[in-house]
């Protein structure tokens, strides 16, 4: 290997290593670390004393996060919400991306163009602006109400309608994409080929092309769920004090107890489990002849 | 191949809940009646008229080949026999039912794709089921039919794998046996050897010919390629512009071209510009070469392009239509070796010679021809 080609190697994992390895590093350094009141609110791990480099690990904030069943609670809750929120988004995200891949191909930048349009307005901004559509005084309830479908104003904000309203809106373009890509890449001949061999319109459908789309659903569907699990701001203002989730207690342990420990040591666990879930959803795939490339 | 399965001779199936998709192709009875009739049959995309009136008969258990250059309208008109397209007028008849605007699940034809079109999520034999599975057979017929179907291509062994674990000549077989698992009345195949190396291809259309034989079913396939519709077909058609040029079977196609285009299409032939003098007499033109051809419908005086295959011209004095010639080039192919000869002032032809023992003939060389007259065909010119 030459100079110059092991040099465009290692600035990539250069970069890697400062912009993604070091700050994890860091997050993990004060995940053993102990709270003190003091800015930056932890005693460093790591310290140069008399008599050298002392390290004092504290397992303490993850004995706290088994012991404490808010966060187990927080993280089944979590996880519950991103799954039926995912599920939601690729019912929703699958005939979209059908449309998408079944459009004349000149037309299909254009409708890509408007799935991924909504990212240029903040998304703090976009999730406020459903307070606005689904609060008891707001338009859903306004337009109900008006027309005489319903007689009293129904409560959807503060619960986990809303939470699951928020998600599926916020992540449908990460599902949207990936299946559109996916369903516009089968080729056509797999479908004729079902109705040659007698299949209609919903068979070709599940038995060949829902099939035929898996990587891209599985893609989908990563997509939504961890950031999903993770998902701070939709339940806060979305959500009420009924739907605990593991993004919400991460932030009140950050920035409500200025336990910065605590806070990272959650953020540990939830990587490590969202990278455990990747790589067996990897192996699945592989297993069955395709990864996730 | 492995042994013949009683193909026809199984016993008729628990009604079919599907009562429109037809049953086995039956034989006998209708004897050599036609299975497809199409009349007037056009296909127009956008200001494209990819086929344009075509009249075509199908006989039952025919093996016929569409053959064309790409744009011909030869896959045109096999989608429209599938299905897969709409006419825009005409009609289909199969079997005594206009189908024209039946959608292919509803039609008892099946087709054997370009590049196979084996489902990639499914086994071998799951493959090979899904057309029964559609058809909501029992299970034990399923499992029956697909056994039956994969010991015909000799593929029992591989009924587990995966498409992609096949080699392409495993997957055109697992392609056939996924189309006549459903005992179609019509089989269509949609260059099923272009996905093949050369030396496996020949091979196939061999075991080709054999199965349609043996299973006496009614074949049409698509190719481009004139060396494989002559060796597999019972029938060839020649399609140009959407039409078909000519139709026959391969030898009186290749020997008696109707056009140019035919003439040339199907392999190398001599075109020769002449004057009609007689119904069996022509002299090329700028020539005093005055030769006896094939008897045509033409008024003396009329011009005429003649054609005649490079195979059929004989070296030495035989009988009628002797020229003079001088060599010009040879090309040495191994079995053959093909010669440019100059005949009369300025006439080139080009013949083939099977290469036995003995010399070639030298650059430069004299050599006397015989052009056999039945094997001058004078076409409109």
């Amino acid at each position: 290997m030459s100079a110059g080609s092991r040099l465009a190697l290692l600035l990539p994992a250069f970069w890697l290593l400062l912009f993604v390895g070091a700050p994890l590093l860091i997050v993990l350094e004060i995940s053993f670390s102990e709270v003190i009141s003091a800015i930056p609110p932890y005693a460093p791990v790591l310290r140069w004393g008399e008599e050298g480099l002392r390290i004092a690990l504290n397992p303490e904030n993850y004995a706290l996060l088994i012991g404490d069943d808010l966060y187990i609670h927080s993280l089944l809750s979590s996880i519950r919400i991103a799954a039926t929120s995912t599920f939601l988004a690729l019912l929703v995200g699958l005939p979209i991306a059908h449309g998408i891949a079944r459009a004349a191909p000149r037309h299909r930048p254009w409708l890509l163009l408007l799935v991924i349009l909504p990212f240029w307005t903040s998304f703090l901004i976009r999730v406020y602006a459903w307070i606005g559509i689904l609060k008891t005084e707001g338009i859903l309830n306004t337009v109900l109400l008006t027309a005489g479908l319903i007689r009293e104003p129904f409560v959807i904000l503060t619960t986990e309608w809303a939470v699951h309203l928020g998600i599926v809106y916020a992540y449908l373009p990460f599902m949207v994409l990936p299946l559109a890509v996916a369903l516009e890449r089968i080729d056509p001949a797999f479908r004729e080929a079902a109705a040659d061999l007698g299949a209609r319109g919903w068979s070709i459908f599940f038995r060949v092309t829902l099939p035929l789309a898996r990587t891209g659903i599985a893609a989908g569907c990563l997509l939504v769920f961890i950031p999903a699990v993770g998902e701070f701001v939709i339940p806060d203002l979305l959500g009420g004090p009924g739907t605990p989730m593991i993004g919400k207690a991460m932030w009140t342990e950050f920035f409500g107890n200025r336990d910065w420990p605590v806070a990272s040591a959650l953020a540990i666990v939830m990587l490590v489990l969202a990278a455990g879930g990747i790589l067996a959803l990897d192996r699945v795939q592989r297993r069955s002849g395709e990864g996730l490339s | 191949m492995g042994a013949v399965p009683h193909w026809h001779a199984s016993p008729p199936a628990a009604p079919a809940p599907t009562p429109t998709l037809p049953h086995a192709a039956r034989e006998g009875g209708s004897g050599l009646t036609s299975l497809v009739s199409i009349t007037g049959l056009s296909k127009r995309y956008g200001p494209v008229t990819a086929v344009d009136a075509v009249d075509l008969e199908i006989a039952r258990g025919e093996f016929l080949a569409l053959l064309g250059p790409s744009g011909s309208g030869k896959t045109s008109l096999l989608r429209l026999l599938a299905g897969f397209e709409t006419p825009d007028a005409g009609r289909i008849v199969l079997d005594g039912q206009d189908v024209a605007r039946t959608p292919p699940y509803d039609r008892p034809v099946n087709m054997v794709f370009q590049a196979y079109a084996l489902f990639p999520h499914l086994s071998v034999a799951k493959n090979v089921a899904f057309g029964l599975e559609m058809e909501k057979r029992p299970r034990a017929e399923i499992e029956s039919r697909v056994a039956e179907a994969l010991k015909l291509v000799e593929l029992e062994a591989l009924a587990g794998r995966r498409p992609d674990q096949l080699s392409g000549g495993q997957r055109q077989r697992v392609a056939i046996a996924r189309a006549v698992v459903k005992r179609p009345k019509l089989l269509l195949l949609d260059e099923p050897l272009s996905a093949l190396d050369r030396r496996l291809r020949e091979r196939t259309r061999a075991e080709l010919k054999d199965l349609q034989a043996r299973l006496g079913l009614t074949f049409v396939m698509v190719t481009h390629d004139q060396d494989e519709a002559m060796a597999v077909a019972s029938r060839i058609a020649v399609l140009n512009h959407g039409r078909i040029a000519q139709m026959g079977p391969p030898a009186e196609v290749f020997d008696r071209p109707a056009d140019r285009f035919v003439a040339e299409f199907l392999g190398d032939c001599n075109l020769l510009e002449a004057e009609v003098l007689a119904p069996d007499r022509v002299r090329l033109r700028g020539e005093a070469i005055e030769l006896l051809v094939r008897p045509m419908d033409r008024p003396a005086g009329a011009a005429v392009t003649l054609a005649l295959r490079p195979g059929k011209i004989l070296l030495g004095p035989d009988g009628r239509n002797m020229l003079n010639a001088s060599v010009e080039s040879i090309e040495y192919l191994g079995d053959l070796s093909r010669l440019t000869v100059r005949v009369g002032a300025a006439t080139r032809l080009v013949l083939t010679q099977v290469n036995r023992a003995g010399p070639l003939p030298a650059v430069g060389d004299g050599l006397f021809l015989t052009l056999p007259p039945e094997t001058l065909v004078a076409l409109p010119a």
